[in-house]
């Protein structure tokens, strides 16, 4: 699904090295995770395969299911079915949660060729998932995130997911803000998702997430790089000892 | 030279000549009164204050620069709201392409017709707001109007009335120099919505004189024609009674040119005036919203927004003014003007004034220029919207928050559909 072969990034402005090799293979049906202290270049990867400006490729490749990512537009990612659930979901004042929704499900669509989505269809599709991540008419009807709660914002990235159904997920730091009931919550909406053909790649500081969201194999990432790969049982490691032990180990 | 006397001489160079329509006596010494004006301020000039940032000279000039006629192919303006429609063409009332001029709850005349009539109540407000707006800013051209305009609508309030009045400005002569002066009176209690459309010609000038009295509620919703060459500067003036309330909002698409000014003089106590307005340019395009609102009571509110979208050039411009005399406590007045610059060689050119001599007022004002907002476009195309919608459904939200001051939700819908549409033909 999911392929990044040797990739190096830095910063467009500024001579500063961000990615320095990375490489990583997340197949269907799969959940990988990233763990990884501050600074060590979770996000920035979340970034670039999302097609954020700001970061120049140097070297290496990433790909969906054989298409080349780094060549394509944004939104021309998200249409092959690429989704990055943001750590800062950003604000948008004026337009609304269900306007912006249905725009982006009907642009997709049209950029693969599909018929757009019914208003009524929508309506039907989007009250549904709604209804189980809890977010209330009003919320819908509210400007994008805007006077949203740290939990709230999260659940309305986990409701774009539902209806984008993109084939590859990429959550970034999406527990970070959240308490223990809305952790639950969103844990069990980005369960509700997984699918023998959807991958999952999820960036987190901490292994309390991966109580909810049950990974397939851990990646611990440092310096640019990912420096060990395991089973669930690395996420544990981690939060028994802390990252000290791993980075000793493979400096 | 002083610039008083070089604007004098050339003013009256330019009128020499000309002479006030003939018609009843009433309307003949108001208008000499209001060409004594003129001649006496004359004719705007660049280096005037309140003209720094807008060239006045296409406005003053003996003859208009042509402006060929748009075929935008869209539907018209307000064609899905019930309403009585008033047509002019080129500046001149159309009776036949007009709905029979009458209603319930108001009267309604052409100015051309109430000139001739010997005894009309417009004596008492036909050039009156209009010669009180002059102080202490003049306006030579509403001065110019009230001169010379010979077509107008008369319009009497004497009721509640549900169904609008609606002007409709059909620009048919590439050469047109219209001149049209509006003159709406209400009586206590009453309500009454004004719409206007249509670029009108190519050169336009027009007044509307409001008198609002205790109680009454005006609305004004207005969408400036879309033909591209044409130039307009237009002046509201109203005076608001006890209690009542003075809504008006422009939508302007296009246009090279347009001088929007607004004076209003809130007299009585509890009084309420929104002014607001959107407007997108795209490359030669110089859009003036220039607003003087007087608090001459105790606990009024006025409110002013205005949003600019600008592209390739266009240039916006808001002069707004608040004015708090000593009396007028516990004031509210509110004031916001900001603008989209969709890029580099766009500008926005703003002069926000408060001028407050009670010592119980909040009177606030701010004005922004900005780009979109890059977060918000990537965040949008992150989710599969392609960057030019993305940047449209911005730039309609930008304008929205103006759009939303107009209380009527059909009428809200008519304005943002006509800017959706602009944006629309812009996109790639």
């Amino acid at each position: 699904m999911l392929e990044i072969k040797g990739l190096k990034v830095k910063l467009e402005d500024e001579d500063k090295q961000i990615l320095k090799g990375v490489d990583l293979k997340v197949e269907a049906g799969k959940v990988h995770a990233i763990m990884g202290p501050n600074g060590s270049g979770k996000s920035t990867l979340s970034y670039v395969l999302s097609g954020r400006d700001g970061y120049e490729v140097t070297d290496g490749e990433a790909t969906l299911d054989g298409e080349d990512l780094l060549d394509m537009e944004p939104e021309e990612r998200a249409a092959e079915g690429l989704f990055l659930a943001f750590q800062y979901p950003v604000e948008i004042p004026g337009v609304s949660n269900m306007t912006f929704l249905r725009t982006a499900v009907n642009a997709q669509r049209k950029a693969r060729d599909e018929e757009e989505l019914s208003a009524t269809d929508f309506l039907k599709d989007i009250r549904a998932k709604a209804k189980t991540l809890k977010i209330d008419a009003d919320m819908l009807k509210r400007p994008v995130n805007m006077g949203f709660s740290g939990g709230e914002k999260k659940r309305n990235e986990i409701l774009q997911m539902a209806m984008l159904e993109p084939k590859m997920c990429i959550l970034d730091e999406t527990d970070s803000g959240l308490d223990v009931d809305a952790m639950k919550l969103v844990s069990e909406g980005v369960n509700a998702l997984r699918d023998e053909g959807r991958g999952f790649l999820v960036i987190t500081h901490y292994q309390r997430l991966l109580d909810h969201i049950k990974p397939d194999v851990v990646h611990i990432m440092a310096d640019g790089r990912i420096v060990k790969t395991g089973g669930p049982e690395l996420a544990l490691e981690v939060e028994n000892n802390g990252y000290a032990d791993i980075l000793a180990e493979t400096a | 030279m002083s610039l008083l006397v070089q604007k004098q001489e050339a003013t009256a160079a330019l009128l020499d000549g000309v002479s006030v329509p003939a018609g009843a006596s009433w309307i003949t010494s108001i208008r000499d009164a209001a060409m004594a004006r003129v001649v006496d301020n004359g004719l705007p000039h660049r280096r005037d204050e309140y003209w720094k940032y807008t060239r006045p000279d296409t406005l003053t000039a003996q003859d208009p620069v042509p402006a060929p006629v748009f075929d935008s192919g869209e539907a018209p303006m307000f064609d899905e709201i019930d309403r009585l429609k008033v047509v002019f063409v080129d500046g001149i009332f159309d009776a036949d392409q007009s709905d029979a001029l009458e209603g319930e709850g108001f009267t309604i005349e052409c100015l051309s017709d109430v000139a001739q009539k010997d005894i009309h109540w417009a004596k008492d407000l036909y050039g009156q707001l209009e010669a009180k707006g002059q102080d202490p800013v003049e306006r030579p051209l509403a001065s110019l109007n009230t001169a010379l305009a010979e077509d107008g609508i008369v319009i009497h309030v004497t009721g509640k009335v549900s169904r609008p009045v609606s002007f409709i400005y059909k620009h048919e002569d590439e050469n047109s120099d219209a001149i049209l002066h509006h003159v709406v009176k209400m009586e206590e209690g009453t309500s009454f919505t004004l719409l206007e459309n249509g670029p009108a010609a190519a050169r336009f000038n027009t007044v509307l004189e409001v008198d609002v009295p205790d109680n009454a509620e005006f609305h004004h919703v207005r969408a400036q024609g879309r033909d591209h060459d044409r130039r307009a500067a237009t002046h509201m003036f109203a005076r608001l009674g006890t209690e009542s309330v003075f809504k008006c909002f422009t939508v302007t698409v296009n246009g090279v040119l347009t001088r929007n000014e607004c004076v209003l003089e809130l007299t009585g106590d509890d009084a309420v005036a929104h002014v607001a307005g959107a407007c997108v340019g795209d490359g030669e395009f110089s859009h003036d919203d220039t607003v003087f609102i007087t608090h001459d009571a105790v606990n009024c509110e006025s409110r002013q927004v205005f949003k600019k979208v600008l592209r390739n050039g266009a240039t916006g411009v808001f002069q707004g003014k608040i004015l708090v005399k000593p009396d007028a406590q516990k004031t509210d007045g509110y004031q916001m003007s900001q603008s989209l610059l969709l890029d580099d060689d766009s500008q926005f050119l703003a002069k926000p004034e408060l001028e407050i001599y009670a010592d119980d007022v909040a009177c606030s004002h701010g004005s922004t220029s900005g780009a979109i907002d890059e977060e918000g476009l990537f965040y949008l195309r992150a989710r599969g919207v392609p960057k030019d919608i993305a940047t449209d459904l911005m730039t309609l939200a930008f304008l929205a928050e103006a759009v939303e001051e107009i209380e009527d939700e059909a009428l809200a819908d008519c304005i943002l559909t006509r800017l959706e549409g602009w944006l629309e033909r812009r996109r790639g």
